[in-house]
């Protein structure tokens, strides 16, 4: 069997699930979201990620039918979506509040929309109990909502959303409030029902973590606006702005300036420090004062200085964080800058002959750091 | 906890003997062996067989009871509904006008409210009986409901209502199985609050009623016009009662209902 990649927006003959067109959401004259143009595909699951207020919840009560919006249209499988009332679109969402309906146990709550659906008892009945199984709620089916845990409420949220099997779910920090082994596990659950399914998942999390194991594609936000929309790993790897860089993952950022040179740039960034080179087919425009990104998994540290390395610089150890499976370093260089160096800890104790106020090479390859524009 | 001192403890007991020596005053009399009202002769239960054999009063009082439970409930359905769109309408056109509107009877004289009425009766020509007494009572019962359902509205959580939406249900659904049950104590008040308002009032009942239908306060007090008789402190002593059991019954479900629903909220909606 042939396996194709996932990759419905690089395709030009798929057609959008949701499509948002200039949309822009005014609460009086506070904008909320501004001018926004983004394409969600069928079986995408796709994440929403950005500083709180940056206009996420909005987003996602607007697909829902919650609030109206201002200018521009929401389309959802091809037709504008305005006209249809919350009740009659095909989309469940899960509230960041939960809302949970008070005077009804778990199992009502889950039962709540297969019931509006008319559907035979046994039907509801054997839908609850496959939602309860998968939350793992089967213990407090019959307790009424206050008599439950802020997470096990939060499971219920979850599964009341899932229970109808809608076209797209949205799920507003579905998972906050679990632990991690729990998150996890949800996580994997959630991915599953998504291939079962074929269900599309718009999802906002506040953990990027999370957002990198089941995105599809990840959305980041800032203050009503998309500053980029790109798998996981691209977002990773080459953010397209300092935001971008700084909000996803620890980063280094190195400010400096930028020569055009070969098939990259050359970064000069202190006085008495080498030349740096960044591979890049970005264009800077003209060139000049720039930032440069390094993840601090790429930068190497060496007791010895290494050789044929394109990027190197050497500084003191400032600080060294242990955090069981990787090791950071700070090491600050003579300039004054700090950078962090991480390394995964392959032995039983980590890097013997590495410690406090040891000199120390830094060294990462032409490709490893992105250069930004200012 | 601390202690009463002397001059709280009097100041209690003034304030209290201010407000019940009438009461229990005639609540003894009743109890009286003579037909001398203000003279006592003994302990005796003889008026409240009295009572029971007078037709006049007991018909007077199936009357009020008739008109003051189809009033509030018709006014507790229209309160409701009336609080329901003031406070989910959202801006409509008119809303300042429709709740000025709807308070204004609060604060009207009920001379005024019953002239009106008489008048609106009259114009279009309803002869006045229970039908009438059960109109005016619902008039202006339901600005009191309608006070009562909106100051829990507001704090009711508009997630919820969002929620059932979403999950598929109509508007009016999602009002039956949602907000209706989370509301009930406010609207069961609001409903006790319209009958004991029902029961008591004598002004406008006076203005609307007509010589098919009395209702009992009307009865007493056209009756004390005549004298005070020993049947009336027995009647106003069982009134008493029943309003008695009434509000502590009122206070105590909805003091607990709303307590436990507010609990029950605040943990279903996060922070
Ligand atoms: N009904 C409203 N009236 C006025 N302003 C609102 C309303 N709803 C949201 N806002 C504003 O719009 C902005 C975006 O809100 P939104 O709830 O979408 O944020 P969010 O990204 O979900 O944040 P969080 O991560 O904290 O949940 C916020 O600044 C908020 O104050
Ligand atoms: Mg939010």
């Amino acid at each position: 069997m042939a396996q194709t990649v996932f990759e419905p927006w690089n395709d030009p003959d798929q057609e959008p699930l949701i499509q948002f067109r200039n949309v822009t959401k005014r609460f009086g004259d506070f904008t909320a979201i501004d001018n926004l143009s983004l394409d969600i595909f069928e079986r995408e699951f796709f994440a929403l990620l950005g500083p709180s207020g940056c206009g996420k919840t909005t987003m996602m009560r607007m697909l829902a039918g919650f609030e109206g919006v201002s200018e521009g249209a929401i389309y959802l499988s091809g037709k504008d979506i305005a006209p249809v009332p919350p009740n009659k679109r095909a989309v469940n969402m899960m509230f960041q509040s939960y809302a949970l309906f008070p005077h009804l146990s778990v199992w009502d709550n889950i039962a709540f929309g297969l019931k509006r659906d008319r559907l035979p008892k046994k039907a509801i009945g054997d839908r609850v109990s496959e939602m309860l199984q998968l939350t793992r709620l089967e213990k407090f089916a019959h307790r009424k909502p206050h008599q439950i845990s802020g997470g096990q409420r939060q499971r219920v949220a979850l599964a009341r959303s899932l229970a109808k099997a809608p076209k797209l779910l949205l799920l507003d920090e579905p998972l906050g409030a679990l632990d991690k082994k729990l998150r996890q596990d949800t996580q994997f659950e959630l991915m599953d029902i998504q291939e079962k399914t074929g269900t599309t998942f718009v999802i906002v999390t506040h953990d990027q973590e999370e957002a990198m194991t089941v995105a599809s594609r990840v959305a980041v936000m800032d203050e009503g606006r998309l500053i980029q929309v790109d798998t996981p790993a691209q977002i990773y790897e080459s953010p397209n702005s300092l935001y971008v860089a700084d909000f996803i993952g620890d980063v280094n950022i190195i400010e400096g300036h930028a020569k055009k040179s070969g098939d990259g740039y050359d970064i000069t960034f202190a006085e008495g420090q080498p030349v740096l080179h960044a591979k890049t087919s970005r264009d800077l425009g003209s060139a000049g004062k720039c930032y440069l990104a390094i993840r601090p998994e790429k930068v190497t540290v060496s007791a010895e200085k290494p050789e044929g390395r394109t990027n190197l610089v050497k500084g003191t150890i400032l600080d060294i964080a242990y955090l069981g499976n990787l090791s950071t370093y700070h090491v600050k260089l003579a300039s004054g800058q700090i950078i962090k160096a991480q390394t995964a800890n392959t032995r039983r104790i980590a890097r013997r002959d590495l410690t406090w106020e040891d000199e120390v090479w830094l060294s990462w390859t032409e490709t490893a750091a992105v250069v930004l524009e200012v | 906890m601390r202690r009463l001192t002397w001059f709280n403890a009097t100041s209690l007991t003034l304030g209290f003997a201010f407000l019940y020596i009438p009461m229990l005053i005639l609540i003894i009399f009743s109890f009286n062996a003579s037909k001398l009202v203000m003279v006592w002769a003994g302990f005796s239960t003889r008026w409240y067989g009295e009572l029971l054999q007078n037709e006049a009063f007991l018909s007077a009082a199936w009357t009020t009871l008739k008109v003051a439970v189809a009033s509030s409930t018709i006014a507790t359905v229209l309160g409701t509904m009336a609080a329901y769109v003031l406070i989910r309408g959202g801006r409509f056109w008119g809303r300042t006008l429709f709740s000025g509107m709807i308070y204004a009877p609060l604060v009207m004289p009920e001379v005024i409210t019953g002239l009106s009425l008489l008048l609106l009766f009259i114009g279009i020509g309803l002869d006045r009986g229970v039908l009438t007494i059960v109109l005016a009572h619902t008039t202006f019962s339901m600005c009191f409901v309608s006070v009562v359902v909106s100051s829990r509205l507001v704090s009711f959580d508009r997630s919820l209502e969002e929620a059932a939406l979403d999950l598929g249900s109509t508007p009016f659904e999602a009002f039956r199985l949602v907000t209706l049950p989370i509301i009930a104590p406010a609207v069961i008040s609001g409903w006790l609050l319209a009958f004991t308002l029902s029961l008591d009032d004598l002004v406008i009942a006076s203005f609307t009623s007509g010589p098919s239908a009395t209702t009992l306060p009307i009865k007493i007090f056209s009756s004390i016009r005549l004298g005070v008789s020993p049947e009336i402190n027995a009647l106003s002593t069982i009134l008493i009662l029943i309003v008695t059991i009434g509000v502590l019954t009122a206070s105590l479900v909805s003091k607990r209902s709303s307590l436990k629903m507010q609990a029950d909220e605040r943990a279903a909606v996060r922070n």
